[in-house]
């Protein structure tokens, strides 16, 4: 059907567009001067009041005509399941199986008819839909055609709809930030006040408590296992894990972009801007294998070799690992800050007598403080939020150690192990991976609102 | 200069002297701070250097081997029994034969004289249970070869194949001198005495191997106890080195070999017998390959192959190593590129699984995202850098473009999880979601790179245009942005290896599902290259670490050629204004 919408949707739009410039060609007659707008103009105005209400009606409509038709698959499905409402969803899955092409043979009588309902009334609601599409559609071209003059401004009218487009496309960003905050909010408050909810914790627990076993009893006969909402460990082990990969990316990376910018020949810049750029551009899922098959076992035999007692899933190779995948964001942010520093600065200290070295470490690092100082922050947020490497090479233990040669569990491996495969959406389990989601949302919110403060408050004006 | 100075100013300078010995080893010292200062960044970029060096070493090494696969070569009887047995010839008949039949018929000819269930089985284990797949597609290509011989390529298991690469256990053929050896039998157990103490020796080494591990348990033990096991989890272990140390002690005069310890086999009269118990003038063992004669076999004609790695160290038993020699021997056994690594889906069987479904996979969902974020993003850039005016709204949405940007992936994994598919109700696991996700992810990367290309298009092509009539938005579009278009491409190439590589939302969206059958459309399951490489990462089988080495190097490969492509975009349409 929806290809049906597009033909019909495309043809109203090309059929507007060439029928209008036709006209607006024959009315100017030749004296295209004389016109306001260019016959193409016109040509794209009416396309386009073809194009939008049709378009409205097909989105609008194919949603009607699904609710319309599961309305009535409810409604034929007898009444002790439709009183049942996850009795009903299953059904409601059964139908619509079936409508698409699947097996029919296992289906009950009463599944099918609900079925032969459901695919009968979509069918009618989608045609409706479309023949109420065709009709606003040649309403709209209708009126665009009547309205071709030689003083008529189809450029300005035209142009305005570009401009709400525009500005469209620009909200989206905004649109997905509402997004981001209503899933993770929205859960996260029926995590902690849904009285639905069973084995939930309460704020105070979630957030001060020291025990994380989301994993609740599979079977009756497992017995009760007892589920705890403790994010410490969590936080700890983040935090332990964000730590080792700030010690070892914080000097190589500031370092590097000193060298960068303020030693290095324009031959070796050429050289070691792509290495940088090259270990940016791995993906995290490569750097997780690496860290989990070559870094794990090798810091295990160091450890080992200086009789230290090393799990093998340590907070220590995930920790170098990450600390490796952000030296390049740290380096190239640092890179142009230091670049930002006026010469006027690194003049007045070489004519002072300072070495290079001097200058750099006290004019242009001052200078570009507030600078490095957010590159950090945004270093840091970002090794919070980084997933796959420690779900690789990080442990699932929620052990809260400081010990960075023991495992550890992270936010988002939490997240990615509660969340991967089947899920009941209205468990406290699945709801707590929202409310870790909404605590690293927060918090790398909060990072970056830092950063960009940092920047903006001590940022000092040279010009 | 001190003198001037002095003159005019009413306080006296203090004289500062520059070759005193202490100014001199001031500026020593400043100096070597310097050299110091600027070794450090050296240093510095070294490691991070070596770092890549080592990540793309570590990469490249498990996957070369991946991207090849051993084969067994050798002539096949296409038997029309098996394949097509009333003669029908139609496409479905040959379609259905029983082709792994003809390859384990073929695999037989090859190792003559096996016999035994059990011994048949490990034979045949050695061959993929796809070994047939080629031969079928080979044979409905071409119905006329029902019933010849042919030579084909049968694909190996992957533990044969792995054995094959790494070699896991070192071969070694003792070949100093012993008496005659005379077996009892061809097949079968047998016993092969031999005339003087010839095994003595032996019988030591396997002794010393025998105390090696006892010593080994011990330590075992000792380092368990350390980190505070209890007792009772240990007591089997200590047995065990109990037991080992018994057999050491013991002057028995035979030994029981078992798998703990090397395998040792006699190659003797053409045939190969596996020795379970060792004396020093004889050897009980089981035929693996069957012996021509029971002859005397005279010095020097037969000796003693040892397989170094414990049998229960090993993925491939004593039978299939033996049988692989043999293969290996006659010169069956090749190694070929693996070009099936590139047209199959996934599969639980390391040798049969390829990168297809996840190529495909990779390629609809990156094709929705450019879709959406390409036209999505430029005209967002437009907005905010051409038309926006500045108020608290334009304010809000460079902030949030801004906040997105830095936002962890995960998060838009929970956003797809919890607005595309429950509330949407969109499919699982399918390109459509993955591409919307994606789309959202690098949008900010896209607006922003556009934003930058469009602003570094001079204000005199606006205002020329400006200036010969043309509206403001035909002077965006028709002259900023083709000008802005090479910078707005690249970023958005760049946006796209980003989404290429990432993972972590899509596993959030049930993108991890294990789908063999290639993708075709939109809301079909399927899963991306990354994800792909995640999950073969999580499995237990080592020829599957080889695969994702393998799968690895072609993800790269492919963001290698889109960043050379951005870049060579960059620098052949970079215009200095």
């Amino acid at each position: 059907m929806a290809g049906w919408y597009a033909l019909v949707v495309v043809a109203l739009m090309l059929a507007g567009f060439a029928l209008a410039r036709g006209r607006a060609q024959s009315i100017a007659g030749g004296d295209y001067a004389g016109m306001h707008s260019l016959p193409s103009y016109h040509g794209l105005y009416t396309a386009s009041l073809a194009f939008i209400p049709a378009l409205l009606t097909f989105l609008i409509g194919s949603q009607i005509a699904g609710y319309l038709a599961t309305h009535s698959a409810v409604s034929a499905l007898p009444n002790d399941i439709q009183s049942d409402i996850l009795r009903q969803g299953a059904a409601l899955r059964e139908v619509v199986n079936i409508v698409r092409g699947g097996p029919v043979g296992s289906a009950s009588a009463e599944i099918q008819s609900a079925a032969a309902s459901y695919s009968s009334t979509l069918f009618a609601a989608q045609w409706i839909t479309l023949a109420s599409g065709v009709f606003i559609g040649l309403a709209g071209l209708s009126w665009g055609l009547s309205r071709i003059s030689m003083n008529f401004r189809a450029r300005n009218s035209f142009e305005k709809m570009v401009y709400v487009l525009l500005w469209i496309c620009a909200t989206i960003a905004v649109l997905t930030t509402i997004g981001i905050v209503f899933s993770v909010v929205g859960e996260t408050y029926r995590f902690f006040f849904d009285p639905a909810i069973k084995g939930k914790p309460t704020v105070g627990e979630f957030l001060f408590g020291t025990d994380w076993n989301p994993q609740a009893a599979m079977r009756a006969d497992q017995g009760e296992i007892n589920t705890a909402y403790g994010f410490l460990p969590l936080l700890v082990g983040t935090l332990l894990i964000t730590v080792i990969a700030i010690l070892v990316a914080g000097p190589l990376g500031l370092f590097s972009a000193i060298y960068l910018a303020e030693y290095a020949s324009p031959g070796v810049r050429a050289v070691a801007k792509p290495i940088l750029e090259i270990l940016a551009g791995i993906p995290t899922v490569v750097l997780g294998f690496f860290a989990a098959l070559t870094v794990a076992p090798y810091v295990r035999g160091w450890g080992e070799a200086f009789g230290l007692n090393v799990a093998s899933e340590s907070a220590l190779a995930a920790g170098l690992v990450m600390g490796m995948m952000i030296i390049p964001f740290i380096s190239s942010l640092s890179d142009d800050v230091i670049n930002a520093v006026p010469q006027s600065l690194r003049d007045g200290a070489y004519a002072m007598g300072a070495t290079k070295s001097e200058t750099i470490r006290q004019v242009i690092l001052p200078a570009a403080l507030p600078g490095i100082v957010s590159a950090f922050m945004l270093a840091i947020s970002r090794a919070i939020g980084e997933t796959m490497i420690v779900v690789m090479a990080a442990g699932l233990a929620a052990n809260l150690t400081f010990n960075p040669l023991d495992a550890v569990t992270t936010i988002t491996v939490q997240i990615k192990t509660i969340l991967v495969g089947d899920q009941e959406f209205d468990s406290a389990k699945t709801l707590a991976a929202f409310a870790l989601g909404f605590v690293l949302f927060f918090v790398t919110l909060v990072l970056n609102f830092i950063a960009l403060k940092v920047v903006q408050k001590y940022r000092e004006q040279y010009d | 200069m001190t003198d001037i100075t002095a003159g005019g100013v009413s306080a006296p300078l203090r004289r500062v002297e520059f070759d005193t010995p202490a100014a001199k080893a001031r500026l020593r010292g400043r100096y070597r701070s310097e050299a110091r200062f600027k070794s450090y960044g050296i240093i510095a970029l070294c490691i991070a250097a070596t770092f890549l060096i080592a990540l793309l070493a570590s990469i490249f090494s498990r996957g070369i081997p991946g991207f090849f696969q051993h084969y067994l070569v050798t002539e096949v009887l296409v038997d029309a029994a098996k394949i097509d047995p009333q003669g029908k010839g139609d496409a479905a008949t040959l379609r259905a034969g029983d082709y792994t039949a003809v390859a384990r018929a073929a695999l037989a000819e090859a190792v003559p004289g096996v016999e035994g269930r059990q011994m048949k089985k490990e034979l045949n284990s050695l061959l993929s249970s796809g070994a047939g797949d080629a031969l079928r597609e080979q044979v409905i290509a071409n119905p006329s070869l029902v019933g010849q011989r042919i030579k084909v390529p049968l694909l190996l298991a992957d533990e044969a194949d792995l054995f094959l690469k790494d070699s896991g256990t070192k071969l070694l053929v003792l070949s100093e001198t012993r008496g005659i050896a005379t077996p009892s039998a061809k097949t079968g157990e047998i016993t092969i005495l031999v005339g003087a103490n010839d095994f003595a020796d032996d019988i030591a080494v396997v002794k010393a191997e025998l105390k090696a591990l006892a010593a080994s348990i011990d330590e075992t033990v000792a380092l368990r106890k350390e980190r505070g096991a209890t007792p009772e989890s240990l007591d089997s272990l200590v047995k065990e080195a109990v037991e080992l140390r018994r057999r050491y002690d013991a002057a028995a005069t035979s030994e029981t070999l078992d798998s703990k310890t090397a395998s040792r086999l006699v190659a003797i009269n053409g045939g190969i017998v596996k020795i379970k118990e060792m004396s020093p003038t004889s050897v009980k063992g089981e035929v693996i390959l069957p012996l021509k004669s029971t002859d005397d076999a005279a010095p020097g004609t037969w000796g003693i192959r040892v397989y170094e790695t414990p049998e229960s160290n090993r993925n491939l038993n004593d039978l299939g190593v033996t049988f692989l020699e043999e293969l290996k021997a006659k010169g069956l056994v090749e190694s070929q590129f693996n070009f099936a690594f590139f047209t199959r889906g996934d599969s639980r069987e390391a040798e049969l699984a390829g990168i297809q479904g996840a190529l495909v996979g990779s390629i609809l969902t990156l094709l929705v995202t450019i879709g959406l974020c390409l036209p999505i993003g430029v005209l967002a850039a437009i907005y905010l850098e051409e038309f926006a005016p500045k108020n608290w709204i334009t304010e809000l949405i460079e902030i949030n473009i801004n906040n997105l940007a830095a936002v962890p992936s995960i998060v838009f994994g929970l956003l797809g999880l919890a607005v595309f598919l429950n509330f949407f109700g969109m499919p699982r696991s399918a390109p459509l979601v993955g591409g919307l996700v994606l789309a959202l992810l690098v949008l900010p990367t896209i607006i922003i790179a556009s934003r930058a290309a469009l602003k570094s298009v001079p204000p005199s092509i606006r205002e020329a245009a400006l200036g010969v009539g043309a509206s403001k938005q035909q002077a965006v579009f028709h002259h900023v942005l083709p000008l802005a278009m090479p910078g707005i491409m690249t970023g958005t190439i760049i946006g796209m290896a980003h989404a290429l590589g990432e993972t972590a939302p899509l596993l959030m969206i049930g993108m991890v599902a294990f789908i063999v059958d290639v993708p075709s459309t939109l809301s079909q399951s399927a899963t991306v290259l990354p994800v792909q490489i995640f999950l073969w990462s999580d499995l237990p089988e080592p020829a599957f670490k080889m695969k994702t080495a393998a799968a690895i190097m072609v993800l790269l490969a492919v963001l290698f050629v889109m960043n050379g492509l951005a870049i060579w975009l960059r620098k052949k349409f970079e215009r200095r204004w």
